[in-house]
């Protein structure tokens, strides 16, 4: 099969949660992709399954879940059939992760600097005092005092500077990719700013790639080169920011864009009808079908495949015929 | 000129904080010196980053919290003066719809109840028309009355800041203050919930006070903005003005942080830096001193006034943009 991504290819990727409840149909068959060095935003409404797939590619997904279906091929390996030893040399190394509260991922009775360097060490295979010069090197590029950072507690620090240290501690392996769950969602927007530069700094300097999750459309508009919508467990849209901004084509996403309210806009906001599918019980076919204006019969019984409309652009929607499918008449 | 339906002059809310015994006392200044009128029927906009006194500054208002000093006004009345009956009427009048939608409301009464609790206090009404009132308020803000008889769990997010919305605005009030109604809510959602609150502010002639941390939805719903900064009042007047002029570096600085969801837009790079000052003890002179670009020694040592200078356009700075 050819990949879509060089650095990250998903395909059909399925997670489900045994709750007492009933089965969660987490994700549904995901489809991402990402090249090295790229910047892709992952953006939908909560309960969507942005997490979820990111904890499925750290292969984080503890029980009642389970990864059940699919492809997860990073640089060249499938992840879904590493075995944890392996996944381990991975795990932190080739690719880290940092969350929307930096604080709860460090450990609260252990000094900050003490912390980084067991995260280096571990990578490195040295011991824990051999890193500190590098720690703080890191500190320092990250825009901290070393000095003052290395013997806090994490509770000393505000939560924009827990992110930095997060950051700094995710990219010193030099990894490949760097995934960041709503790294600014519990951050003043002064301070996500600040945050955003960092990340894209860092990143430029060191060539990782970033996956970021976001609910926040404008955070996309200027961080990201390309856009994954997702929508109830399903990959729904992917294009460049760009042209996604421009030329949404999944009926869901035009909502949501004309959802957005920003500076400078005073008409109507418009809001997509309905609420969130419960994926206990999700709907049949095109999970969309319930709240879209343009479902039609076929939309209820079967789930439409996510292929490519134009160059680089994908759309998992009946309204649109793949640029390999032969248009039909009508 | 409108009519003022809040006056607030010179108002401090400190909160006490433990400290050691050699220590001498200190205070979380978390409203210090505000000064603002709400005109009536206008949509208020209070922003501001997190700490800055925002829900102190409403709290205060509605006199859930005392203040250490200061007058309120509202509807020409002292409320801090006011007792027994006065005082719940004019409580009746001011109503809160807080921000987080999962806790705001008790997961195990009947919606009914929810709403209808505060009609019971302020109305001498039967019970079947109490359950008239809310099957209506309930349509009102897009629900059904079937709703009554369920539980808060059972609904999502947006159904309960409606619901949250229906119990402030079932004691008919004048007005309402919104802290961050929409922060925990998808931006689908979002808009339904900004929409309805649009509306019926029109339908019932109210009030609002808005507060948020976001800017780019009081473009679309206030009137006139308040921006705070540790504890003060840096920036007010009307929406067009801050937004097309904004006067205060700080509020210049936020507007440049704020993300604009829009490829196309290429933003001017300018970052705030530094974090922002503790309440308990604000930078000497002017509190953004320590990170304004254009401070000098003056900003170091003498604290600016909040000046108008437009009429209706506060400043608190001592070189206004
Ligand atoms: N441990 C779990 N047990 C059961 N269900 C789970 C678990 N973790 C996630 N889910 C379910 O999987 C689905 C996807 O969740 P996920 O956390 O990925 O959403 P998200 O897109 O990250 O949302 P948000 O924007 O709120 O962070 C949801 O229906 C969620 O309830
Ligand atoms: N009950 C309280 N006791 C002590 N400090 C408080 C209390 N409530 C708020 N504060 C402090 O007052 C300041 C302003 O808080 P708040 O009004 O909640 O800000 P905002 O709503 O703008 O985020 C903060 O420093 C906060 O920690
Ligand atoms: S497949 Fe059908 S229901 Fe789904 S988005 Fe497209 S038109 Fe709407
Ligand atoms: S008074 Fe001085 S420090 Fe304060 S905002 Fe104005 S220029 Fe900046
Ligand atoms: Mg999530
Ligand atoms: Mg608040």
């Amino acid at each position: 099969m050819e990949l879509r991504g060089k650095l990250l290819d998903i395909s059909n990727l399925k997670v489900s949660f045994y709750t007492y409840r009933g089965v969660v149909k987490a994700l549904n068959g995901v489809e991402l992709w990402m090249d090295s060095g790229e910047r892709l935003g992952v953006v939908g409404e909560t309960g969507c399954g942005k997490s979820v797939t990111s904890l499925a590619i750290m292969r984080l997904i503890e029980q009642p879940g389970e990864i059940q279906e699919g492809k997860i091929i990073f640089n060249g390996r499938n992840l879904v059939e590493l075995s944890e030893e392996k996944m381990n040399n991975i795990r932190g190394v080739e690719m880290s992760m940092i969350f929307q509260e930096p604080r709860s991922s460090l450990n609260p009775v252990m000094k900050v600097g003490y912390q980084i360097g067991e995260s280096i060490a571990k990578s490195k295979k040295i011991k824990i005092k051999q890193t500190y010069p590098e720690v703080k090197e890191m500190l320092r590029l990250v825009g901290l005092d070393p000095e003052r950072v290395m013997n806090s507690y994490p509770h000393e620090l505000s939560g924009g500077m827990s992110q930095r240290v997060m950051i700094g501690m995710g990219l010193a392996s030099h990894p490949k990719l760097l995934i960041a769950d709503e790294p600014t969602s519990a951050l003043d927007v002064t301070i996500q700013a600040q945050i955003l530069e960092l990340l894209d700094e860092l990143a430029r300097k060191m060539g990782n790639a970033v996956m970021l999750i976001t609910h926040d459309m404008g955070v996309v508009a200027e961080f990201c080169d390309k856009v994954l919508v997702m929508y109830a467990g399903n990959s729904v849209e992917y294009a460049s920011t760009a042209r996604l901004f421009e030329k949404p084509l999944h009926p869901y996403t035009g909502g949501l864009l004309q959802a957005v309210p920003r500076v400078g806009r005073t008409d109507e906001l418009k809001a997509i009808k309905g609420t969130v599918p419960d994926l206990v019980n999700p709907p049949s076919g095109c999970r969309f079908h319930p709240r879209c204006p343009h479902a039609m019969d076929i939309c209820k019984v079967e789930r439409p495949p996510f292929v490519e409309i134009e160059p680089d652009h994908y759309v998992a929607c009946y309204l649109f015929k793949g640029k390999n499918e032969v248009k039909e008449d009508g | 000129m409108a009519e003022t339906l809040i006056k607030i002059r010179n108002l401090k809310t400190y909160f006490p904080v433990k400290k050691s015994i050699f220590s001498k006392k200190l205070f979380v200044k978390a409203v210090d010196n505000v000064n603002m009128d709400v005109p009536k029927g206008s949509t208020f906009a209070v922003v501001g980053e997190s700490g800055s006194g925002k829900t102190t500054l409403a709290r205060t208002v509605l006199r859930l919290i005392e203040p250490t000093s200061g007058e309120i006004e509202f509807d020409g009345k002292n409320i801090l003066e006011l007792k027994g009956k006065d005082l719940l009427e004019v409580r009746r009048n001011m109503q809160i719809v807080f921000q987080d939608p999962y806790n705001s409301l008790h997961p195990r009464k009947l919606i009914k109840n929810i709403i209808g609790e505060g009609m019971k206090i302020h109305f001498k009404i039967s019970d079947i028309e109490i359950r008239d009132r809310i099957a209506a308020v309930l349509k009102e803000v897009g629900l059904i009355d079937d709703h009554m008889y369920r539980y808060a769990h059972e609904f999502s997010g947006g159904q309960r800041q409606r619901i949250a919305f229906a119990r402030a605005m079932v004691l008919k009030p004048k007005f309402i203050v919104l802290d961050e109604p929409t922060s925990a809510l998808d931006v689908s959602v979002q808009a339904m919930v900004l929409k309805m609150l649009k509306e019926i502010k029109v339908q019932e002639s109210l009030t609002y006070m808005f507060i948020t941390h976001n800017l780019s939805l009081v473009d679309y719903i206030a009137d006139k903005v308040a921006v705070m900064y540790v504890g003060e009042v840096v920036e007010m007047g009307d929406k067009t003005t801050i937004f097309n002029h904004p006067s205060h570096p700080y509020t210049d600085l936020l507007m440049a942080s704020n993300p604009v969801p829009d490829p196309k837009f290429v933003r001017e790079k300018r970052l705030l830096k530094g974090e922002i000052p503790s309440s308990i003890n604000p930078p000497s002179g002017c509190r953004f001193h320590n990170r304004c670009p254009f401070a000098d020694e003056r900003c170091e040592r003498e604290e600016p006034e909040l000046r108008e200078i437009k009429p209706g356009h506060f400043v608190r700075c001592h070189y206004p943009l």
